[in-house]
Protein backbone atom coordinates (compact mmCIF):
# COMPACT_ATOMS: atom_id res chain seq x y z
CA UNK A 1 0.00 0.00 0.00
CA UNK A 2 1.86 3.03 -1.24
CA UNK A 3 -0.72 5.69 -0.44
CA UNK A 4 -3.36 6.33 2.14
CA UNK A 5 -5.88 9.04 2.74
CA UNK A 6 -5.15 10.70 6.07
CA UNK A 7 -6.64 13.38 8.26
CA UNK A 8 -3.90 15.91 8.81
CA UNK A 9 -3.99 18.52 11.55
CA UNK A 10 -3.33 22.11 10.54
CA UNK A 11 -0.32 23.57 12.30
CA UNK A 12 -1.10 27.05 11.05
CA UNK A 13 -2.68 28.96 8.19
CA UNK A 14 -1.88 32.49 7.00
CA UNK A 15 -3.38 34.75 4.40
CA UNK A 16 -0.18 35.91 2.64
CA UNK A 17 -1.71 37.97 -0.19
CA UNK A 18 -5.17 38.70 -1.60
CA UNK A 19 -6.82 35.26 -1.88
CA UNK A 20 -3.46 33.50 -1.40
CA UNK A 21 -3.14 31.23 1.64
CA UNK A 22 -0.27 29.36 3.23
CA UNK A 23 -1.34 26.24 5.09
CA UNK A 24 1.08 24.12 7.10
CA UNK A 25 -0.16 20.62 7.92
CA UNK A 26 1.25 17.98 10.23
CA UNK A 27 1.79 15.06 7.84
CA UNK A 28 5.06 13.23 8.62
CA UNK A 29 4.36 10.37 6.19
CA UNK A 30 4.01 12.84 3.34
CA UNK A 31 6.91 15.06 4.47
CA UNK A 32 9.27 12.07 4.61
CA UNK A 33 8.62 11.10 1.02
CA UNK A 34 7.80 14.41 -0.67
CA UNK A 35 10.01 15.86 -3.41
CA UNK A 36 9.87 19.37 -4.84
CA UNK A 37 7.26 19.60 -7.61
CA UNK A 38 4.93 16.98 -6.19
CA UNK A 39 1.41 17.77 -5.02
CA UNK A 40 -1.16 16.78 -2.43
CA UNK A 41 -4.86 16.04 -2.99
CA UNK A 42 -6.99 17.98 -0.50
CA UNK A 43 -10.55 16.78 0.10
CA UNK A 44 -13.55 18.92 0.96
CA UNK A 45 -15.52 18.12 4.11
CA UNK A 46 -18.70 19.10 2.23
CA UNK A 47 -20.34 16.09 0.57
CA UNK A 48 -21.56 18.19 -2.35
CA UNK A 49 -17.95 18.67 -3.49
CA UNK A 50 -16.71 15.28 -4.60
CA UNK A 51 -13.36 15.97 -6.16
CA UNK A 52 -10.05 16.55 -4.41
CA UNK A 53 -8.24 19.84 -5.00
CA UNK A 54 -4.66 19.20 -6.12
CA UNK A 55 -2.32 21.66 -4.38
CA UNK A 56 1.42 21.81 -4.98
CA UNK A 57 3.86 21.32 -2.13
CA UNK A 58 5.54 24.64 -1.34
CA UNK A 59 7.83 23.56 1.42
CA UNK A 60 8.86 20.35 3.15
CA UNK A 61 9.96 20.21 6.81
CA UNK A 62 11.08 16.61 7.16
CA UNK A 63 12.44 17.15 10.67
CA UNK A 64 9.10 18.30 12.11
CA UNK A 65 6.97 16.32 9.66
CA UNK A 66 5.30 19.41 8.21
CA UNK A 67 4.18 20.06 4.65
CA UNK A 68 3.35 23.57 3.52
CA UNK A 69 0.72 24.17 0.86
CA UNK A 70 0.31 27.61 -0.72
CA UNK A 71 -2.79 28.03 -2.86
CA UNK A 72 -5.12 30.61 -4.32
CA UNK A 73 -8.76 30.77 -3.26
CA UNK A 74 -10.56 30.33 -6.56
CA UNK A 75 -13.81 28.55 -5.72
CA UNK A 76 -15.90 26.99 -3.00
CA UNK A 77 -13.46 24.18 -2.25
CA UNK A 78 -10.44 26.39 -1.70
CA UNK A 79 -12.67 28.89 0.15
CA UNK A 80 -13.53 26.07 2.56
CA UNK A 81 -9.83 25.29 3.07
CA UNK A 82 -9.04 28.97 3.63
CA UNK A 83 -11.38 29.01 6.64
CA UNK A 84 -9.50 26.22 8.42
CA UNK A 85 -7.51 27.23 11.49
CA UNK A 86 -4.69 25.69 13.53
CA UNK A 87 -5.93 22.45 15.09
CA UNK A 88 -8.57 21.83 12.40
CA UNK A 89 -8.26 18.71 10.27
CA UNK A 90 -8.13 18.23 6.52
CA UNK A 91 -8.24 14.97 4.53
CA UNK A 92 -5.28 14.63 2.20
CA UNK A 93 -3.45 12.10 0.04
CA UNK A 94 0.12 12.51 -1.07
CA UNK A 95 2.72 13.05 -2.19
CA UNK A 96 1.40 12.64 -5.74
CA UNK A 97 3.01 13.12 -9.14
CA UNK A 98 6.62 12.91 -10.20
CA UNK A 99 8.25 16.18 -9.08
CA UNK A 100 11.32 17.92 -10.51
CA UNK A 101 14.51 16.05 -11.35
CA UNK A 102 17.27 17.89 -9.51
CA UNK A 103 20.37 18.61 -11.61
CA UNK A 104 22.76 19.77 -8.95
CA UNK A 105 25.79 20.12 -11.19
CA UNK A 106 24.12 22.65 -13.47
CA UNK A 107 23.45 26.38 -13.08
CA UNK A 108 19.72 26.59 -12.45
CA UNK A 109 17.12 29.13 -13.50
CA UNK A 110 13.89 28.85 -11.52
CA UNK A 111 10.92 30.58 -13.13
CA UNK A 112 7.58 30.94 -11.37
CA UNK A 113 4.46 32.78 -12.42
CA UNK A 114 1.61 33.64 -10.03
CA UNK A 115 0.33 30.67 -8.10
CA UNK A 116 3.00 28.61 -9.92
CA UNK A 117 5.61 30.19 -7.64
CA UNK A 118 5.04 28.12 -4.46
CA UNK A 119 6.43 24.73 -5.61
CA UNK A 120 9.68 26.44 -6.63
CA UNK A 121 10.42 27.30 -3.00
CA UNK A 122 10.93 23.67 -1.96
CA UNK A 123 13.01 23.21 -5.09
CA UNK A 124 15.12 26.32 -4.41
CA UNK A 125 15.83 25.07 -0.90
CA UNK A 126 16.92 21.63 -2.10
CA UNK A 127 19.02 22.53 -5.13
CA UNK A 128 22.63 22.96 -4.02
CA UNK A 129 23.88 24.59 -7.23
CA UNK A 130 24.03 28.25 -8.28
CA UNK A 131 20.45 29.53 -8.67
CA UNK A 132 18.82 32.45 -10.44
CA UNK A 133 15.18 32.85 -9.51
CA UNK A 134 12.66 34.75 -11.63
CA UNK A 135 9.27 35.48 -10.10
CA UNK A 136 6.37 36.92 -12.06
CA UNK A 137 3.40 38.53 -10.33
CA UNK A 138 0.18 40.17 -11.46
CA UNK A 139 0.27 43.15 -9.07
CA UNK A 140 0.86 41.70 -5.62
CA UNK A 141 3.98 40.05 -4.27
CA UNK A 142 4.12 36.95 -2.09
CA UNK A 143 6.80 34.47 -0.92
CA UNK A 144 9.62 36.45 -2.58
CA UNK A 145 11.41 37.19 0.72
CA UNK A 146 11.76 33.47 1.33
CA UNK A 147 13.48 33.08 -2.03
CA UNK A 148 16.16 35.70 -1.25
CA UNK A 149 18.02 33.20 0.94
CA UNK A 150 18.09 30.64 -1.88
CA UNK A 151 19.63 32.58 -4.75
CA UNK A 152 19.61 35.72 -6.86
CA UNK A 153 16.01 36.87 -7.30
CA UNK A 154 14.59 38.92 -10.20
CA UNK A 155 10.99 40.01 -10.37
CA UNK A 156 8.45 41.11 -12.94
CA UNK A 157 4.81 42.11 -12.76
CA UNK A 158 1.96 42.65 -15.20
CA UNK A 159 1.06 45.89 -13.43
CA UNK A 160 4.65 47.15 -13.30
CA UNK A 161 4.63 47.76 -9.54
CA UNK A 162 7.01 44.88 -8.69
CA UNK A 163 10.33 44.47 -10.52
CA UNK A 164 10.24 45.13 -14.21
CA UNK A 165 6.99 45.84 -16.03
CA UNK A 166 6.24 42.75 -18.09
CA UNK A 167 6.50 38.99 -18.02
CA UNK A 168 9.12 36.62 -16.65
CA UNK A 169 10.44 36.29 -20.20
CA UNK A 170 10.95 40.05 -20.31
CA UNK A 171 12.90 39.75 -17.05
CA UNK A 172 15.07 36.94 -18.42
CA UNK A 173 15.90 39.11 -21.44
CA UNK A 174 16.31 42.37 -19.52
CA UNK A 175 18.70 40.92 -16.95
CA UNK A 176 20.40 38.59 -19.48
CA UNK A 177 19.82 35.64 -17.21
CA UNK A 178 21.63 32.50 -18.26
CA UNK A 179 21.88 28.97 -16.97
CA UNK A 180 22.03 25.30 -17.96
CA UNK A 181 18.60 24.13 -16.83
CA UNK A 182 15.25 25.83 -16.32
CA UNK A 183 12.70 24.70 -13.75
CA UNK A 184 9.34 26.38 -14.29
CA UNK A 185 5.81 26.47 -12.97
CA UNK A 186 3.10 28.90 -13.99
CA UNK A 187 0.29 29.61 -16.42
CA UNK A 188 0.24 27.91 -19.80
CA UNK A 189 1.32 30.94 -21.90
CA UNK A 190 4.36 31.36 -19.64
CA UNK A 191 5.30 27.68 -19.92
CA UNK A 192 4.82 27.81 -23.66
CA UNK A 193 7.17 30.83 -23.90
CA UNK A 194 9.77 29.05 -21.74
CA UNK A 195 9.46 25.95 -23.89
CA UNK A 196 10.20 28.03 -27.02
CA UNK A 197 13.13 29.76 -25.26
CA UNK A 198 14.61 26.47 -24.03
CA UNK A 199 14.34 24.80 -27.42
CA UNK A 200 15.88 27.84 -29.16
CA UNK A 201 18.80 27.99 -26.72
CA UNK A 202 19.08 24.20 -26.55
CA UNK A 203 18.87 24.01 -22.77
CA UNK A 204 16.96 21.59 -20.61
CA UNK A 205 13.66 22.84 -19.20
CA UNK A 206 11.37 21.09 -16.73
CA UNK A 207 7.83 22.47 -16.86
CA UNK A 208 5.19 21.85 -14.20
CA UNK A 209 1.71 21.76 -15.76
CA UNK A 210 -1.72 22.38 -14.34
CA UNK A 211 -4.89 20.67 -15.56
CA UNK A 212 -8.32 20.01 -14.07
CA UNK A 213 -8.06 16.69 -12.24
CA UNK A 214 -10.50 14.18 -10.82
CA UNK A 215 -8.81 11.17 -9.19
CA UNK A 216 -5.28 12.59 -8.98
CA UNK A 217 -3.76 9.11 -9.06
CA UNK A 218 -3.75 8.24 -12.76
CA UNK A 219 -6.95 6.25 -13.07
CA UNK A 220 -9.55 8.53 -14.63
CA UNK A 221 -7.59 10.08 -17.54
CA UNK A 222 -9.18 13.50 -17.00
CA UNK A 223 -5.97 15.54 -16.74
CA UNK A 224 -3.97 14.60 -19.82
CA UNK A 225 -1.63 16.86 -21.79
CA UNK A 226 -0.66 16.49 -25.43
CA UNK A 227 2.79 15.04 -26.09
CA UNK A 228 5.13 15.04 -29.05
CA UNK A 229 5.47 11.27 -29.15
CA UNK A 230 3.37 8.23 -28.27
CA UNK A 231 3.34 7.61 -24.53
CA UNK A 232 4.07 4.10 -23.34
CA UNK A 233 1.19 3.99 -20.88
CA UNK A 234 -1.57 5.57 -22.99
CA UNK A 235 -0.33 4.31 -26.39
CA UNK A 236 -1.42 7.69 -27.79
CA UNK A 237 0.17 11.14 -27.85
CA UNK A 238 -0.81 12.21 -24.38
CA UNK A 239 0.33 11.76 -20.81
CA UNK A 240 -1.41 11.98 -17.45
CA UNK A 241 -0.51 15.26 -15.71
CA UNK A 242 -1.20 13.73 -12.26
CA UNK A 243 0.92 10.61 -12.82
CA UNK A 244 3.65 11.05 -15.46
CA UNK A 245 3.66 14.77 -14.50
CA UNK A 246 2.96 17.36 -13.32
CA UNK A 247 6.60 18.03 -14.31
CA UNK A 248 7.50 17.36 -17.95
CA UNK A 249 10.56 17.88 -20.09
CA UNK A 250 9.88 20.84 -22.39
CA UNK A 251 10.65 18.65 -25.41
CA UNK A 252 7.85 16.19 -24.68
CA UNK A 253 4.80 18.44 -24.24
CA UNK A 254 2.76 20.14 -26.94
CA UNK A 255 0.86 23.27 -25.93
CA UNK B 1 -23.28 -15.31 6.28
CA UNK B 2 -23.12 -15.35 2.51
CA UNK B 3 -22.09 -12.27 0.52
CA UNK B 4 -21.47 -14.07 -2.75
CA UNK B 5 -23.53 -13.44 -5.86
CA UNK B 6 -23.81 -15.04 -9.28
CA UNK B 7 -23.85 -13.24 -12.62
CA UNK B 8 -24.40 -15.63 -15.53
CA UNK B 9 -22.72 -18.48 -13.69
CA UNK B 10 -19.72 -16.46 -12.54
CA UNK B 11 -19.57 -16.47 -8.74
CA UNK B 12 -18.29 -13.27 -7.11
CA UNK B 13 -17.28 -13.28 -3.45
CA UNK B 14 -19.35 -10.18 -2.77
CA UNK B 15 -21.69 -7.90 -4.73
CA UNK B 16 -19.31 -4.95 -5.14
CA UNK B 17 -17.38 -4.01 -8.28
CA UNK B 18 -16.23 -0.69 -9.73
CA UNK B 19 -17.77 1.34 -12.53
CA UNK B 20 -15.83 1.27 -15.78
CA UNK B 21 -13.61 4.29 -16.35
CA UNK B 22 -13.25 5.28 -12.72
CA UNK B 23 -10.64 2.69 -11.82
CA UNK B 24 -8.33 2.23 -14.83
CA UNK B 25 -7.36 -1.44 -14.81
CA UNK B 26 -6.96 -1.30 -11.05
CA UNK B 27 -3.22 -0.56 -11.13
CA UNK B 28 -3.58 2.91 -9.63
CA UNK B 29 -5.94 1.83 -6.87
CA UNK B 30 -3.96 -1.20 -5.76
CA UNK B 31 -1.78 1.42 -4.04
CA UNK B 32 -4.79 1.94 -1.73
CA UNK B 33 -6.73 -1.31 -1.57
CA UNK B 34 -6.32 -5.05 -2.06
CA UNK B 35 -8.15 -5.71 -5.34
CA UNK B 36 -8.82 -9.34 -4.44
CA UNK B 37 -11.30 -8.10 -1.83
CA UNK B 38 -13.62 -6.79 -4.54
CA UNK B 39 -16.36 -8.94 -6.03
CA UNK B 40 -14.84 -8.06 -9.39
CA UNK B 41 -12.73 -5.41 -11.08
CA UNK B 42 -14.42 -3.75 -14.07
CA UNK B 43 -11.86 -2.24 -16.44
CA UNK B 44 -11.82 1.02 -18.32
CA UNK B 45 -13.32 0.62 -21.81
CA UNK B 46 -11.04 -1.27 -24.20
CA UNK B 47 -11.22 -0.71 -27.97
CA UNK B 48 -9.63 -2.59 -30.85
CA UNK B 49 -7.01 0.17 -31.31
CA UNK B 50 -5.66 2.94 -29.00
CA UNK B 51 -8.05 5.91 -28.65
CA UNK B 52 -6.78 9.41 -27.82
CA UNK B 53 -10.01 10.64 -26.23
CA UNK B 54 -11.33 14.20 -26.12
CA UNK B 55 -9.51 17.53 -25.65
CA UNK B 56 -9.22 18.97 -22.12
CA UNK B 57 -10.83 20.18 -19.92
CA UNK B 58 -12.47 16.81 -19.66
CA UNK B 59 -14.14 17.20 -16.29
CA UNK B 60 -16.13 19.70 -14.24
CA UNK B 61 -17.48 19.41 -10.74
CA UNK B 62 -21.18 20.02 -10.14
CA UNK B 63 -23.22 20.11 -6.92
CA UNK B 64 -23.06 16.55 -5.64
CA UNK B 65 -21.76 15.30 -8.94
CA UNK B 66 -19.28 15.70 -11.76
CA UNK B 67 -19.36 15.86 -15.53
CA UNK B 68 -16.81 13.98 -17.58
CA UNK B 69 -16.07 13.88 -21.26
CA UNK B 70 -12.91 11.80 -21.29
CA UNK B 71 -14.04 10.22 -24.56
CA UNK B 72 -12.99 6.64 -23.83
CA UNK B 73 -9.26 7.22 -24.11
CA UNK B 74 -7.67 3.76 -23.91
CA UNK B 75 -4.48 2.02 -25.00
CA UNK B 76 -6.27 -0.61 -27.08
CA UNK B 77 -6.78 -4.36 -26.69
CA UNK B 78 -3.20 -5.40 -27.51
CA UNK B 79 -1.70 -3.35 -24.69
CA UNK B 80 -4.55 -4.45 -22.45
CA UNK B 81 -3.69 -8.09 -23.10
CA UNK B 82 0.07 -7.69 -22.69
CA UNK B 83 0.10 -5.35 -19.67
CA UNK B 84 -3.23 -4.92 -17.85
CA UNK B 85 -4.63 -8.43 -17.99
CA UNK B 86 -1.52 -10.17 -16.56
CA UNK B 87 -1.55 -7.58 -13.76
CA UNK B 88 -5.23 -8.25 -12.99
CA UNK B 89 -4.74 -12.01 -13.02
CA UNK B 90 -1.94 -11.61 -10.48
CA UNK B 91 -4.33 -9.70 -8.21
CA UNK B 92 -6.59 -12.73 -7.99
CA UNK B 93 -9.71 -10.69 -8.78
CA UNK B 94 -12.65 -11.58 -10.99
CA UNK B 95 -12.35 -9.54 -14.16
CA UNK B 96 -15.07 -7.76 -16.12
CA UNK B 97 -13.66 -6.19 -19.28
CA UNK B 98 -15.56 -3.20 -20.60
CA UNK B 99 -15.55 -3.28 -24.40
CA UNK B 100 -16.07 -0.16 -26.53
CA UNK B 101 -16.13 0.48 -30.24
CA UNK B 102 -17.22 2.76 -33.05
CA UNK B 103 -18.57 0.03 -35.31
CA UNK B 104 -19.96 -3.45 -34.71
CA UNK B 105 -16.70 -4.82 -36.14
CA UNK B 106 -14.70 -2.90 -33.50
CA UNK B 107 -16.64 -4.55 -30.68
CA UNK B 108 -16.34 -7.97 -32.27
CA UNK B 109 -12.58 -7.57 -32.80
CA UNK B 110 -12.10 -6.94 -29.05
CA UNK B 111 -14.37 -9.85 -28.05
CA UNK B 112 -12.48 -12.08 -30.47
CA UNK B 113 -9.13 -11.19 -28.91
CA UNK B 114 -10.49 -11.90 -25.42
CA UNK B 115 -11.34 -15.47 -26.38
CA UNK B 116 -9.15 -17.96 -24.59
CA UNK B 117 -8.19 -15.49 -21.86
CA UNK B 118 -9.11 -15.81 -18.19
CA UNK B 119 -11.42 -12.80 -18.36
CA UNK B 120 -14.65 -13.67 -16.54
CA UNK B 121 -17.24 -11.38 -18.09
CA UNK B 122 -17.59 -8.82 -20.88
CA UNK B 123 -19.43 -5.57 -20.39
CA UNK B 124 -20.40 -4.03 -23.72
CA UNK B 125 -20.39 -0.25 -23.58
CA UNK B 126 -23.19 0.93 -25.85
CA UNK B 127 -23.92 3.94 -23.71
CA UNK B 128 -20.98 6.34 -23.59
CA UNK B 129 -22.36 9.83 -24.22
CA UNK B 130 -18.95 11.31 -25.05
CA UNK B 131 -17.96 9.73 -28.35
CA UNK B 132 -19.45 10.93 -31.60
CA UNK B 133 -19.85 7.65 -33.45
CA UNK B 134 -20.76 4.21 -32.19
CA UNK B 135 -21.09 3.96 -28.44
CA UNK B 136 -24.41 5.46 -27.51
CA UNK B 137 -25.82 5.18 -31.04
CA UNK B 138 -26.19 1.45 -30.30
CA UNK B 139 -27.67 2.15 -26.90
CA UNK B 140 -30.52 4.51 -27.75
CA UNK B 141 -32.36 2.45 -30.34
CA UNK B 142 -33.84 -0.91 -29.25
CA UNK B 143 -33.38 -2.45 -32.70
CA UNK B 144 -29.69 -1.43 -32.89
CA UNK B 145 -29.16 -2.70 -29.34
CA UNK B 146 -30.80 -6.03 -30.20
CA UNK B 147 -28.59 -6.40 -33.29
CA UNK B 148 -25.31 -5.60 -31.57
CA UNK B 149 -26.14 -7.82 -28.61
CA UNK B 150 -26.83 -10.69 -30.99
CA UNK B 151 -23.64 -10.06 -32.95
CA UNK B 152 -21.51 -9.90 -29.79
CA UNK B 153 -23.11 -13.04 -28.36
CA UNK B 154 -22.19 -14.99 -31.48
CA UNK B 155 -18.51 -14.13 -31.05
CA UNK B 156 -17.99 -13.76 -27.30
CA UNK B 157 -16.46 -16.57 -25.30
CA UNK B 158 -17.53 -15.02 -21.99
CA UNK B 159 -20.99 -14.11 -20.68
CA UNK B 160 -22.11 -10.72 -21.99
CA UNK B 161 -23.36 -7.77 -19.94
CA UNK B 162 -24.91 -4.94 -21.96
CA UNK B 163 -24.31 -1.56 -20.31
CA UNK B 164 -27.39 0.60 -20.73
CA UNK B 165 -27.76 4.35 -21.10
CA UNK B 166 -30.17 6.36 -18.97
CA UNK B 167 -30.50 8.84 -21.86
CA UNK B 168 -33.56 7.05 -23.27
CA UNK B 169 -37.32 7.33 -22.86
CA UNK B 170 -37.75 3.79 -21.57
CA UNK B 171 -34.79 1.91 -20.17
CA UNK B 172 -37.06 -1.12 -19.66
CA UNK B 173 -37.54 -1.31 -23.43
CA UNK B 174 -33.79 -1.22 -23.93
CA UNK B 175 -33.27 -3.98 -21.36
CA UNK B 176 -35.86 -6.12 -23.11
CA UNK B 177 -34.07 -5.57 -26.43
CA UNK B 178 -30.79 -6.69 -24.85
CA UNK B 179 -32.50 -9.73 -23.36
CA UNK B 180 -34.05 -10.62 -26.73
CA UNK B 181 -30.59 -10.29 -28.30
CA UNK B 182 -29.28 -12.91 -25.88
CA UNK B 183 -27.56 -10.77 -23.25
CA UNK B 184 -26.61 -12.63 -20.08
CA UNK B 185 -26.94 -9.53 -17.89
CA UNK B 186 -27.36 -5.77 -18.04
CA UNK B 187 -25.56 -3.00 -16.19
CA UNK B 188 -27.04 0.42 -15.55
CA UNK B 189 -26.88 3.33 -15.46
CA UNK B 190 -24.15 4.94 -17.49
CA UNK B 191 -23.82 8.72 -17.00
CA UNK B 192 -26.59 11.20 -17.76
CA UNK B 193 -25.74 13.77 -20.44
CA UNK B 194 -25.28 17.23 -18.96
CA UNK B 195 -23.67 20.61 -19.56
CA UNK B 196 -22.02 23.26 -17.40
CA UNK B 197 -21.22 26.83 -18.35
CA UNK B 198 -18.52 29.08 -16.92
CA UNK B 199 -20.43 32.33 -16.48
CA UNK B 200 -17.30 34.48 -16.03
CA UNK B 201 -15.72 33.26 -19.26
CA UNK B 202 -19.13 32.80 -20.94
CA UNK B 203 -18.10 29.48 -22.35
CA UNK B 204 -18.54 25.76 -21.78
CA UNK B 205 -16.72 24.19 -18.85
CA UNK B 206 -15.90 21.11 -20.92
CA UNK B 207 -14.04 21.20 -24.22
CA UNK B 208 -16.58 18.66 -25.48
CA UNK B 209 -19.40 21.03 -24.39
CA UNK B 210 -21.49 18.17 -23.00
CA UNK B 211 -20.40 15.47 -20.60
CA UNK B 212 -21.75 12.59 -18.54
CA UNK B 213 -23.07 13.41 -15.09
CA UNK B 214 -22.13 10.99 -12.32
CA UNK B 215 -21.94 11.04 -8.54
CA UNK B 216 -24.53 11.09 -5.73
CA UNK B 217 -26.68 13.57 -7.70
CA UNK B 218 -27.78 10.80 -10.08
CA UNK B 219 -28.33 8.01 -7.54
CA UNK B 220 -32.15 8.24 -7.29
CA UNK B 221 -32.36 8.02 -11.09
CA UNK B 222 -30.27 4.83 -10.96
CA UNK B 223 -32.50 3.31 -8.26
CA UNK B 224 -35.63 4.04 -10.30
CA UNK B 225 -34.15 2.61 -13.49
CA UNK B 226 -32.78 -0.54 -11.85
CA UNK B 227 -36.26 -1.08 -10.40
CA UNK B 228 -37.89 -0.65 -13.83
CA UNK B 229 -35.46 -3.02 -15.52
CA UNK B 230 -35.83 -5.59 -12.75
CA UNK B 231 -39.60 -5.52 -13.28
CA UNK B 232 -39.29 -5.77 -17.05
CA UNK B 233 -36.71 -8.56 -17.46
CA UNK B 234 -35.36 -11.57 -15.66
CA UNK B 235 -31.72 -10.66 -16.42
CA UNK B 236 -29.29 -10.17 -13.55
CA UNK B 237 -28.49 -6.48 -13.09
CA UNK B 238 -25.28 -4.71 -12.14
CA UNK B 239 -26.58 -1.49 -10.65
CA UNK B 240 -24.56 1.72 -10.60
CA UNK B 241 -24.97 5.48 -10.50
CA UNK B 242 -23.79 7.67 -7.65
CA UNK B 243 -23.11 4.89 -5.16
CA UNK B 244 -20.98 6.33 -2.35
CA UNK B 245 -22.27 4.62 0.78
CA UNK B 246 -23.54 1.25 2.01
CA UNK B 247 -27.08 2.64 2.01
CA UNK B 248 -26.74 3.66 -1.66
CA UNK B 249 -25.58 0.16 -2.59
CA UNK B 250 -28.35 -1.52 -0.58
CA UNK B 251 -30.97 0.64 -2.29
CA UNK B 252 -29.85 -0.61 -5.70
CA UNK B 253 -29.81 -4.23 -4.49
CA UNK B 254 -33.29 -3.88 -3.03
CA UNK B 255 -34.46 -2.30 -6.30
CA UNK B 256 -33.27 -5.41 -8.13
CA UNK B 257 -29.50 -5.30 -8.66
CA UNK B 258 -27.50 -8.49 -8.08
CA UNK B 259 -24.26 -6.57 -8.04
CA UNK B 260 -23.39 -2.91 -7.48
CA UNK B 261 -20.60 -0.84 -9.03
CA UNK B 262 -18.91 2.05 -7.25
CA UNK B 263 -17.69 4.76 -9.61
CA UNK B 264 -17.14 8.44 -8.92
CA UNK B 265 -16.94 7.71 -5.17
CA UNK B 266 -13.50 6.18 -5.81
CA UNK B 267 -12.26 9.71 -6.54
CA UNK B 268 -13.64 11.06 -3.27
CA UNK B 269 -12.70 8.05 -1.19
CA UNK B 270 -10.31 5.45 -2.62
CA UNK B 271 -11.54 3.00 0.04
CA UNK B 272 -15.25 3.43 -0.85
CA UNK B 273 -15.57 -0.11 -2.27
CA UNK B 274 -14.13 -1.82 0.81
CA UNK B 275 -16.09 0.46 3.16
CA UNK B 276 -19.30 -0.57 1.39
CA UNK B 277 -18.46 -4.29 1.48
CA UNK B 278 -17.88 -4.00 5.25
CA UNK B 279 -21.08 -1.99 5.58
CA UNK B 280 -23.17 -4.62 3.77
CA UNK B 281 -21.74 -7.31 6.01
CA UNK B 282 -22.68 -5.28 9.10
CA UNK B 283 -26.16 -4.67 7.71
CA UNK B 284 -26.71 -8.40 7.22
CA UNK B 285 -25.48 -9.12 10.74
CA UNK B 286 -27.63 -6.43 12.33
CA UNK B 287 -30.72 -7.60 10.47
CA UNK B 288 -30.02 -11.32 10.92
CA UNK B 289 -29.99 -11.97 7.19
CA UNK B 290 -28.05 -15.06 6.13
CA UNK B 291 -27.62 -14.33 2.45
CA UNK B 292 -27.29 -11.01 0.62
CA UNK B 293 -29.26 -12.54 -2.26
CA UNK B 294 -32.37 -12.36 -0.07
CA UNK B 295 -32.25 -8.60 -0.52
CA UNK B 296 -32.19 -8.56 -4.32
CA UNK B 297 -35.37 -6.88 -5.54
CA UNK B 298 -36.96 -7.23 -2.09
CA UNK B 299 -39.09 -4.11 -2.50
CA UNK B 300 -42.20 -5.30 -4.26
Amino acid sequence: MKYFKMKAVLFRQDNIATDVYSMIVDAPEIAQRARPGQFVNCYSADGSRLLPRPISICDIDRFNGFVRLVYRKVGKGTAEFSNLRAGDKISIIGPLGNGYTLRDKKRAILVGGGIGIPPLLALARELTCEKTIVLGFRDEEFLSEEFYRCGTVYKSSDAGNIGIHGTVMDAIEEYQISGDVIYACGPRPMLSAIQAYALEHNIEAQLSLEERMACGVGACLACVCQTSSVDEHSQVKNKRVCKEGPVFDAREVVF
Amino acid sequence: MNLSVDIAGVIMKNPITVASGTFGSGMEYCDFIDLSKLGAVTTKGVASTPWAGNPTPRIAETHGGMLNAVGLQNPGIDTFLSRDLPFLLEQNAKIIVNVCGKTVEDYLAVCEKLKGTDVDLLEINVSCPNVKEGGIAFGQDPKALFEITKAVKEVAAQPVIMKLSPNVTSIAEMAKAAEAGGADAVSLINTITGMKIDVEKRTFQLANRTGGLSGPAIHPVAVRMVYEVHKATSLPIIGMGGVATTEDALELIMAGATMVAVGTANFTNPYATLDIIDGIERYLQNHHIEDVKELIGCVE
